[in-house]
């Protein structure tokens, strides 16, 4: 295939995300900004759903293990054992074995989701130096006060990490949901028939620049989140020089 | 042994089976045992691929990444951007990445083996580059003050003792690669995740095909465990 005929099908795919066109059999208009609008809404409340529940349960487990130091296998193997399970094997597991729609599909984003957040805040808690929590012990800290002053804001750019990490993750996963009725993006990615080449590029380009868009985002959140004295102790010789490559902080591994 | 099945909805492998409880169980798409092993042969061959997908792009992911690692290693500055590149083809989806692969290079395994191979440079290179990073500078002042040459120190010194990371980093990128390579049937590549897509109703296809995915993962971090017991006799195999 020739550079211009490449170069063509992008074009095409873009044209696709903001015109509808009749559908490869004909029948039905497909495309445009109001179909994809409408599917990128329904793709991003998925996935915002899912976060905020695999958030709500596996911060505050992670954060409390990590603060009382047990149970370090259980916390980090979680993460293993999701990697070694396909999302595609798992989101079919669900449908066939307990049922479609959206709450079934967030279901399975919210175990897809719980580990890498798990690990982080579990990781991000317990590397605390003991001796910083022992001295703030010694300057008359309560439990809680350790907790709440010294651990958990060294730990929350790990936190945040591991929450920018299931993000993609979610983000990239809410794709196979038509599978199971739910219809986001990947609705034209799905339905080769009805949408054709240049409408599964169109739905695949939007749902990459939402995924970078989400990393992006949450990576900015990670750094505002990052106390003062961390980021100096990290940076000695000043912030300005390792700007530029520090954009891309420190994260746990698991594309999606 | 409930209501007739219409001959047009007949699923595969209907007339091979004898006993009316299978009959009533695949009908259902439920998890019929006997089905199974009746048709287990139909899962050979995309297990193979499979088999193939992970292996050719892990093969060719390690050689780039350890390549890219000894040069980041030698040329520190060159660390950074490396790590930045590989963490933006790391984000990007691995179905959008298929599929904006397949106008370059069309349907087939190349456009899979291109992207899962884009996704083991993250986690091999990062996991080479710190693994040769952390040895310590007595030990290569030492290999040095011997009189080994610098590819000597590399190979002889630096590399033995990086070797636990190393092998660390292959591990994860092993599960990570079979993992993504259920998605590649989106790039026309065949595998295990097109079983699980052709029939994601039917439980006893799904937990098949699914479970073999697994079992090859859990082969392959087996696999890489026991290479590294292999490499490295004088040092007990460090957890990934």
């Amino acid at each position: 295939m020739t550079e211009l005929a490449i170069i063509g099908d992008f074009f095409s795919a873009f044209e696709f995300i903001f015109e509808s066109r009749e559908s490869r059999a004909g029948t039905v208009q497909v495309g445009g900004l109001e179909e994809f609008g409408q599917l990128t809404l329904t793709h991003l409340a998925l996935s915002f759903v899912s976060l905020a529940v695999a958030v709500a349960i596996a911060v505050p487990i992670g954060i409390y293990l990590g603060h009382i130091g047990r149970f370090q296998f259980l916390a980090v193997s979680i993460s293993n054992v999701g990697r070694a399970v396909p999302v595609l094997a798992l989101i079919a597991f669900f449908i066939a074995f307990v049922g479609i729609g959206f709450a079934n599909v967030a279901l399975v984003l919210v175990l897809l989701a719980i580990p890498p957040i798990l690990t982080n805040a579990y990781v991000g808690t317990s590397q605390v130096d003991p001796d910083t929590v022992d001295s703030a012990r010694g300057m008359g800290f309560s439990e809680r006060q350790v907790l709440t002053r010294i651990e958990l804001p060294i730990a929350l750019p790990t936190i945040f990490g591991g929450i920018r990490t299931s993000a993609v993750n979610v983000v990239a996963t809410a794709t196979i949901a038509p599978y199971a009725n739910v219809e986001t993006l990947g609705i034209p990615i799905i339905n080769f028939n009805v949408y054709g080449g240049t409408g599964q590029l169109a739905a695949a380009i939007v749902v990459a620049l939402i995924t970078l868009a989400c990393d992006a985002g949450l990576g900015g959140v990670q750094r505002v989140v990052t106390p003062k004295g961390l980021k100096l102790a990290a940076n000695p010789g000043g912030a300005a020089k390792r700007r530029l490559f520090g954009l891309i902080p420190r994260r746990s591994v698991q594309p999606s | 042994m409930s209501a007739k099945i219409p001959l047009a909805q007949v699923p595969e492998g209907f007339f091979t089976e004898r006993d009316p409880d299978d009959l009533d169980c695949v009908a259902q798409g439920g998890f019929c045992p006997s089905w199974i092993l009746e048709n287990f042969d139909r899962y050979v061959d995309p297990f193979f691929q499979h088999v193939y997908l992970t292996g050719v792009s892990l093969a060719i992911g390690f050689v780039i990444a350890f390549a890219l690692g000894l040069l980041a290693h030698r040329k520190r500055w060159l660390t950074g951007p490396l790590t930045a590149v590989t963490s933006i083809l790391f984000t990007i989806p691995s179905i959008a990445l298929f599929l904006l692969l397949l106008p370059l290079t069309g349907r087939g395994n190349t456009t899979a083996i291109i992207a899962l191979v884009a996704y083991t440079q993250l986690i091999i290179f990062r996991n080479v580059a710190n693994g040769l990073r952390q040895v310590p500078s007595d030990i290569v002042d030492a290999s040095e003050g011997m009189g080994l040459t610098p590819m000597q120190t590399l190979l002889r010194v630096e590399v033995p003792m990086a070797l636990p990371e190393i092998l660390a980093g292959l591990r994860i990128a092993a599960s990570t690669t079979v993992g993504l390579a259920t998605l590649a049937f989106f790039a026309g590549a065949g595998g295990l995740g097109a079983e699980i897509e052709s029939q994601i109703n039917f439980k006893s296809n799904v937990v098949v095909a699914g479970g073999l995915a697994v079992a090859l993962a859990a082969a392959l971090d087996l696999a890489v465990l026991g290479l590294q017991r292999a490499l490295m006799p004088w040092r007990r195999a460090v957890a990934a």
